[in-house]
């Protein structure tokens, strides 16, 4: 991490979808920073909210459904909820961008590439000339790797294959150069080879750009390789934060370390059994009181039932921290 | 290793015509599967893992003529597969069965849960309605679902309760083979875990054998006693399953491992970082189809298709590799 400044702030978030019955809290009192130049990673489950939260911070949640109900994302100096649909289309896609899972259903399927790209420099940049903004075009393709980019600018997006497809969508977000770039599953659909290939992209261009990253996954091998810092969210709220090594080194909420032992790694032996979370992730119609995660805990009390458990800072610096009672007795 | 083999594939093939022109005639053949061949000793899983369309989902469904392949010979329990007529074949299934990638798709939404895992039981006319009733239960407890759920329908479960539900109507017939295409791709990380561990238990007690083909080399790794890997077609290396890991030869194999992220940021990130991309099976290149992304690709690569053959150390390793033993130690 270069700098400690702190480029974009979460505080208290709290999102909801309505449904024809009820209103569902999603995300619940969430808070973290984002750092200058660093990489974040949010990992959990599907359900847990890891996407709600960026679509929250890009304001993009499906409207009427979705709705913040409090909170404040501030991104430099500014709350993001407040601006209006104008001044966030100065802040959306130029200066936090964000990249998909499917980048097959993120592309128009009847438009060119050329075309989509093109789109950008003319909403963002309106007084170029068609013709730097076709050398721009160029110019970010190759630098995401894309052979023959004249030819690709006048394909259509299933001409491509997924890697390539992705890569595009990576060009794209990048094309304006933005502070925080938001990565959702952006390898999930693609083979481990490609997988591999965009990860080193990303961080090439990482280095190159000097932008921050929140990279959403769920499979613990990314975050191990792409992040500084980790948020692990379960069913709406974060339950840990830390550092991607002390979270692996030594996770302190029970569902963290529930997660690192029951992924099957390629140095265990084959065939032995794998450590597993009993149960399943609880409806977020309803929620058990007090600890979301006590249902399926080893180290459920009678306490945990009680009242929601607070987030704790553990570390000086407050960077590290935790939502469970008895995190203290349990790390010992 | 036991040698009482219960499934032989032999040069198994899966071509499929493309059709083009005016007239509609074949202009090309896709090479889905291309000449693989193994064995599946009674009681042992053997894991396929490869990248999307390298054809390992079709050899799983040739295997059960859900597809009629091209050419090759497939010899379950001693008994000649390929040129069975169908009402043995429609009994034969009953020892061979299939999980899917994708439960809710595989599951009728229409039925409940005790139609769907009475039926395998009412096609072959086994029991009466009480003997089924009370296996349909039992087969509920066994994958660890409630016996309340017979009542109700698939969509009122989970993913990994769904996969359970699949589970459970593949083995109501005890059979002797259990092919998993993909059956935890689609799941959670805490789910994947209990699914795996529910394979492992069912595989001891009712002694299956397991085709498990996954794209996953960690899963695959963690379920299976020995692994082929594919690539566009083809077999490129079979081991068993800590040799293939601890000591993988081909170069696709070893590119396939690296480029797995670990689950430890601790460890460095050294990746061999594989250029291209798997070429169409509609054109395959010629010679070895690994020739165009190999860091070590030598002129006869380029000519000459290898074989899948041992290597000199180890009867049971085997590598479709021309330099194959320039890699080994």
């Amino acid at each position: 991490m270069a700098s400690q400044d702190v480029l974009l702030k979460v505080e208290n978030l709290t999102t909801s979808f309505k449904t024809d019955e009820d209103q569902i809290t999603v995300l619940d009192d969430i808070s973290f920073n984002l750092l200058h130049g660093e990489s974040l990673g949010i990992v959990g489950e599907s359900g847990c909210g890891k996407s709600v939260t960026a679509l929250s911070i890009m304001r993009l949640l499906p409207k009427p459904a979705g709705q913040v109900e409090k909170g404040f994302i501030t991104y430099k100096g500014d709350d993001i909820l407040t601006l209006t649909t104008k001044q966030m289309h100065t802040i959306r896609g130029k200066k936090i961008a964000m990249i998909f899972q499917e980048p097959m259903t993120a592309l128009n399927p009847v438009h060119r590439i050329g075309k989509q790209l093109g789109e950008i420099y003319q909403i963002h940049f309106p007084d170029m000339s068609e013709e730097d903004s076709r050398t721009a075009q160029i110019d970010i393709l190759n630098k995401v790797g894309i052979p023959a980019p004249e030819k690709r600018l006048r394909e259509y997006p299933h001409q491509l294959s997924g890697g390539m497809r992705q890569r595009v969508m990576i060009a794209m977000a990048l094309s304006c150069k933005p502070d925080i770039l938001i990565a959702d599953e952006p390898t999930t659909a693609l083979d481990v080879t490609t997988q591999n290939q965009i990860l080193n992209l990303m961080r090439e261009l990482q280095r190159e750009i000097k932008m921050s990253i929140i990279f959403i996954t769920h499979d613990l091998g990314v975050i191990a390789e792409m992040c500084d810092r980790v948020l692990v969210m379960y069913a709406g709220k974060i339950v840990e934060q830390a550092s991607v090594n002390e979270l692996f080194a030594s996770p302190r909420h029970p569902y963290t370390k529930g997660l690192l032992d029951s992924i099957p790694r390629l140095d265990t032996p084959s065939k032995s059994r794998l450590e597993v979370i009993e149960g399943l992730v609880p409806n977020l119609k309803n929620i058990p009181k007090g600890c979301r995660f006590r249902t399926r805990c080893d180290f459920e009390i009678e306490q945990c039932g009680v009242t929601d458990p607070v987030v704790e800072a553990i570390s000086e610096d407050s960077s590290r921290t935790v939502a469970c009672i008895r995190w203290k007795e349990l790390s010992k | 290793m036991s040698q009482d083999v219960l499934l032989k594939v032999d040069d198994l093939k899966m071509h499929y015509p493309i059709r083009g022109g005016v007239l509609f005639r074949q202009i090309a053949n896709n090479y889905a599967v291309d000449g693989v061949s193994f064995e599946i000793n009674r009681g042992e899983t053997l894991g396929i893992v490869g990248e999307s369309g390298c054809g390992k989902s079709t050899v799983a469904k040739a295997i059960l003529r859900l597809y009629e392949p091209t050419a090759g010979a497939i010899e379950f329990d001693g008994k000649d597969i390929i040129n069975m007529s169908k009402p043995d074949l429609r009994e034969i299934r009953q020892d061979m069965q299939i999980i899917f990638q994708d439960p809710m798709e595989s599951l009728n939404s229409r039925h409940t849960v005790g139609t769907i895992l009475e039926e395998p039981f009412v096609i072959h006319g086994k029991g009466t309605r009480a003997e089924r009733r009370k296996w349909v239960t039992d087969l509920l407890d066994k994958v660890g679902l409630q016996s309340d759920s017979v009542n109700r329908f698939p969509h009122e479960f989970s993913g990994g309760q769904r996969q359970r539900i699949g589970i459970a109507r593949a083995i109501a017939l005890k059979p002797k083979l259990l092919i998993c295409d993909e059956p935890v791709s689609a799941l959670d990380v805490s789910i994947q875990s209990q699914i795996l561990n529910l394979l492992l238990d069912l595989q001891r007690e009712m002694d299956l054998t397991l085709l498990f083909i996954a794209h996953d080399l960690a899963v695959v790794k963690h379920v299976s006693d020995r692994i082929a890997v594919m690539y566009l077609g083809k077999i490129v290396e079979m081991n068993d399953a800590e040799s293939l890991y601890k000591n993988p030869v081909h170069p696709y194999t070893r590119a396939l491992l690296s480029s797995i992220p670990v689950p430890d940021p601790e460890r460095k990130k050294v990746h061999d970082v594989l250029t291209g991309e798997v070429p169409s099976p509609i054109n395959p290149p010629d010679g070895c189809h690994f020739h165009a992304r190999c860091p070590y690709a030598e002129q006869i690569c380029t000519k000459q298709r290898p074989e899948l053959t041992t290597t000199n150390s180890n009867p049971n390793w085997l590598v479709s590799c021309h330099l194959k033993e320039n890699f080994i130690n």
